[in-house]
């Protein structure tokens, strides 16, 4: 009975913690980009803003549903559903801090540790591209149709050095499990190096990041979404709430990502060569851990703002080279490498 | 021109889309249309359509006095209209055979390029943000913002600027001009070098601008283009050196020649230029300095102009190329005809051959490159 | 050696010069419109001339110019029953005409070239077969003033829409237009 009422609040927490974020980062994004723009971004609605991502949700629910008359009614509509769900429960496997002991009962900060960890987020990182390619398909707009198929054969692409260099994580710690990972990246290696999955995996945190940045159509793999180009791409026809679906669930994506980021090559809650778990009570470490994770992963956010306002982007056929030509060798010399140390010091 | 080989797919099957880009579309060069006829993302034919901005200059000119045609020359390359109005006036200059006095044409050559700089920042900010690139189009504009503060505070009018008068112009420079200048021309530099520092040498630009739609000299010049889109071809070929009007001859700079004619020689070449002008700028206006301060600024002109009974061709070049003015006169006070030489009318109508076999993406690239605008296009 | 020598030295002797004109320095030369392609291909190939760029095409419509000039009102009463009949003219010349600017690159010169083009014939060779400058100059032409190229290859209207009854910038087509209306038809 406890466990289900604890789980049930650490789902809920997590849910209206993830979304708030989301919903933050509309404003990073948008103040970010106007501070590397050298202009002053929204100032009114709030003070610096602040309110701004309130007003624009208002202004999307409030919005009138449009249903174009030749669109095929129930693709459109399953589109920005098929994308914003899994963009929700991918996160249930990223931990957000260590454990916390409330009450006598030790709770892991994660939603749930399944033993097949991100494996999790990538199948169901998968369906999101069904989203993208029924709400392109379902408008029945060419843009949206070029635009889905754009986006389609991009996350499909990058799926595979996504997975591989994930498999070079495996060798190394011998686990799916997030958290597992997270807690074997204490201490230090070579005697000075921090512990973390990037010293371990340098290319394959290289690789990682930019096939990440594929999955979660950022610039520069924007162009499913490419605005000069082909309008808005798959979500032309979308007004209101799919599209803020559709917006939304980007977001949330982001987060995922940054998180799991953080938990394999980063060190997830660790600081370097300062064991905070040994010093602190169980109840301020859960917060402490808590907090270092929370500064990390946006430290990644920012940078996928940083990264959209200073690059150009790619053209279609240059990304399938890039993803197919180079990352993908690249991953499996990666898996080569791992495998041949791992051997070797064993 | 098509760094792709052309893909086997669709031939047999006839499987090709119609895809219509515009009139009103985000990438933003005003109402064109270009009907693109599709396999997959490579383009087979791109068939541009023009006409949608078309408010009959031509016959207005004829219904209107002289002087009141000034006005609307603002409005054929609306990203900058000064050199607009200073080709129609040379134009009616060389048909009554007006000596037009060397402060007039220095001021004249300052504003002028002036507006090279406003034209060219307004089209390298919106080659990036078509490519992606959002962030140097925001340097630019607020560099071409204060241009504009300059343009309001001498003329009135910060973007249609009726800029001078048949036989000179109306007023002198303000006495704050240098100071508004030497405050400009570091940040001008600065916009340019951020520009350059986040462009140029980025692998995903050269990658994107690099070897798309390029163009060979010969093809350039069977076509008629002139301008920085000729002068990226590796022609070098500039009406101020050429053919210099204005005092042109008298200034020291350089013209810039680009190798490929591809979208990334279009746009070096227009970074290059606009170095290049600010140069000219200042060497004007030291010229100007040394005039005394009563010399004339207008030639001795009849309140109503009736040029003789005659036909002249005058070209200066404006940012985009070769504007010329042809101006009939059969002696009344309204032209007999006019007929503008748009210097992106030319360049516009190669367009299918710049992008056969390109992908939707260069498309756009390559549109954006050639600065269209649609005020010049559709006059 | 005069830019006007040049030219009346090069297409005088074939016969190709129907009249010349210099106004503020711009040489201006009429040939006869049936033998357009040979003037400029003579044009472009001399070495004296080398004319080798199409600046622009277009078209001018001379019916005013071409009309009797009114006669401006006498004070006296006693002339105006004279003065009131028009003068016998020859035949009128023909309304249009067709000027091609070019440019020798070399030597930075430039030349006019006109063909005068009646009402009953406005058939005209078509200049894209030597520079591909000329398509979209003679397609305005075209939809401007009705003027035909043969040879074009795809001689549609350019500014104006497809089925336009009119010709715009003729001098008897009104500056408020004639009340046209595009319409257009969606299928379904």
């Amino acid at each position: 009975m406890d466990d289900w009422l604890i789980a049930i609040i650490k789902v809920v927490c997590i849910w209206v913690w993830v979304l708030l974020i989301a919903v933050v980062m509309t404003w990073v994004e948008r103040r970010g980009a106007a501070m590397i723009q050298d202009r002053p971004g929204p100032n009114r609605a709030g003070p610096f803003g602040l309110f701004q991502p309130i007003a624009d949700g208002i202004k999307l629910f409030t919005k009138e549903e449009i249903i174009p008359a030749r669109s095929q009614k129930l693709l459109y509509i399953l589109g920005p559903l098929l994308f914003s769900l899994p963009a929700f429960s991918a996160y249930a496997v990223v931990p957000f801090g260590d454990k916390i002991i409330l009450g006598g009962k030790e709770i892991i900060l994660q939603v749930s540790d399944v033993n097949i960890g991100f494996l999790f987020i990538l199948a169901i990182g998968s369906m999101a591209v069904y989203g993208i390619i029924l709400g392109g398909w379902g408008s029945t707009n060419k843009y949206s149709i070029l635009g889905g198929l754009r986006s389609t054969a991009q996350m499909i692409s990058y799926e595979v050095p996504l997975g591989l260099s994930l498999l070079a994580v495996v060798f190394v710690y011998g686990t799916f499990s997030l958290r597992e990972i997270s807690l074997a990246q204490q201490g230090t290696f070579l005697g000075f190096l921090p512990n973390w999955g990037i010293f371990k995996q340098p290319l394959g945190f290289i690789l990682f990041i930019v096939a990440a940045y594929a999955e979660a159509n950022r610039v520069p793999f924007d162009l499913p979404e490419a605005e000069s180009e082909i309008v808005a791409g798959y979500h032309t026809e979308y007004g209101s709430m799919r599209l803020g679906l559709y917006l939304f669930g980007e977001y949330v994506n982001l987060v995922t990502i940054s998180g799991v980021i953080v938990a394999l090559y980063f060190g997830s809650w660790h600081l370097p060569y300062i064991n905070l778990g040994a010093y602190l009570g169980p109840v301020l470490w859960g917060i402490v851990s808590f907090c270092i994770f929370f500064l990390k992963v946006s430290f990644f956010l920012w940078l996928f703002v940083w990264v959209r306002w200073t690059l150009p982007r790619f053209r279609y056929d240059q990304v399938m080279g890039l993803g197919w030509k180079a990352l993908i060798p690249l991953a499996l010399f990666n898996i080569f490498i791992t495998a041949l140390f791992i051997q070797l010091t064993v | 021109m098509n760094q792709n080989p052309t893909p086997q797919t669709g031939h047999e099957t006839g499987d090709y889309v119609t895809v219509n880009i515009g009139p009103s579309h985000p990438a933003m060069h005003g109402t064109l249309r270009v009907i693109t006829l599709t396999d997959g993302e490579y383009i087979i034919k791109a068939d541009p359509e023009i006409g949608y901005l078309h408010r009959g200059v031509e016959k207005l000119g004829e219904n209107l006095t002289y002087h009141q045609f000034i006005p609307i020359t603002d409005r054929l390359n609306y990203c900058s209209a000064i050199p607009n109005n200073v080709s129609y006036e040379m134009a009616v200059e060389k048909l009554m055979g007006i000596e037009v006095p060397e402060k007039a044409q220095l001021i004249r050559v300052i504003m002028m390029e002036l507006a090279r700089i406003a034209d060219h920042q307004v089209c390298v900010g919106i080659l990036g943000v078509d490519l992606g690139a959002f962030t140097p189009f925001f340097y630019l504009i607020i560099q071409r913002e204060e241009i504009y503060e300059i343009f309001e505070w001498f003329n009135g009018a910060r973007l249609t600027n009726t800029f001078g008068r048949i036989g000179g112009v109306d007023a002198d420079l303000p006495d704050d001009f240098e100071e508004r200048w030497e405050e400009l021309k570091p940040n001008v530099r600065k916009a340019n070098e951020e520009t350059e520092k986040l462009l140029t040498h980025n692998r995903i630009w050269m990658d994107r601008t690099i070897g798309v739609s390029a163009f060979s000299a010969e093809d350039a010049l069977n076509w008629g283009f002139t301008g920085p889109c000729l002068r990226a071809c590796g022609v070098k070929r500039d009406l101020r050196k050429d053919e210099p009007y204005c005092m042109y001859d008298k200034f020291d700079f350089e013209v810039p020649v680009g190798k490929n004619g591809d979208v990334f020689d279009r746009y070096k070449v227009r970074m290059i230029e606009m170095e290049q002008s600010i140069r000219i700028i200042d060497q004007a206006y030291k010229l100007y300095k040394e005039m005394p301060a009563d010399a004339p600024l207008m030639a001795r002109v009849p309140k109503t102009i009736k040029p003789p009974a005659g036909e002249v061709y005058s070209a200066l070049e404006s940012p985009n190329g070769e504007l010329g003015f042809f101006v009939k006169s059969d002696g009344s006070a309204n032209p007999y005809r006019i007929r503008i030489r748009p210097p992106c009318y030319m360049i516009y109508q190669a367009f299918p051959e710049l992008v056969k076999g390109e992908l939707i993406a260069d498309l756009v690239a390559c549109l954006s490159s050639l600065n269209v605008i649609a005020g010049e296009l559709d006059r | 050696m005069d830019l006007k020598k040049r030219v009346e030295q090069c297409l005088g002797p074939e016969s190709l010069v129907v009249a010349m004109t210099e106004c503020q320095g711009d040489v201006s030369v009429e040939v006869p419109k049936r033998r357009l392609l040979e003037a400029m291909r003579l044009l472009r190939d001399t070495p004296d001339l080398g004319f080798d760029f199409l600046s622009d095409v277009f078209g001018v419509d001379n019916l005013d110019l071409n009309k009797p000039k009114k006669k401006p009102k006498k004070a006296e009463e006693g002339e105006g029953a004279e003065a009131e009949e028009p003068k016998e003219k020859g035949p009128l010349p023909p309304r249009f005409e067709v000027v091609y600017l070019l440019l020798c690159l070399e030597r930075n010169e430039r030349l006019q070239v006109k063909v005068r083009v009646s009402e009953d014939d406005m058939e005209v060779d078509s200049l894209t077969s030597m520079w591909k400058a000329a398509t979209w100059p003679e397609r305005e032409a075209f939809d401007m003033y009705g003027v035909r190229f043969k040879g074009h290859p795809n001689l549609k209207r350019l500014l104006m829409w497809d089925d336009f009854p009119a010709h715009p910038l003729r001098k008897d087509y009104p500056l408020e237009g004639q009340g046209e209306e595009r319409h257009l038809i969606y299928e379904d």
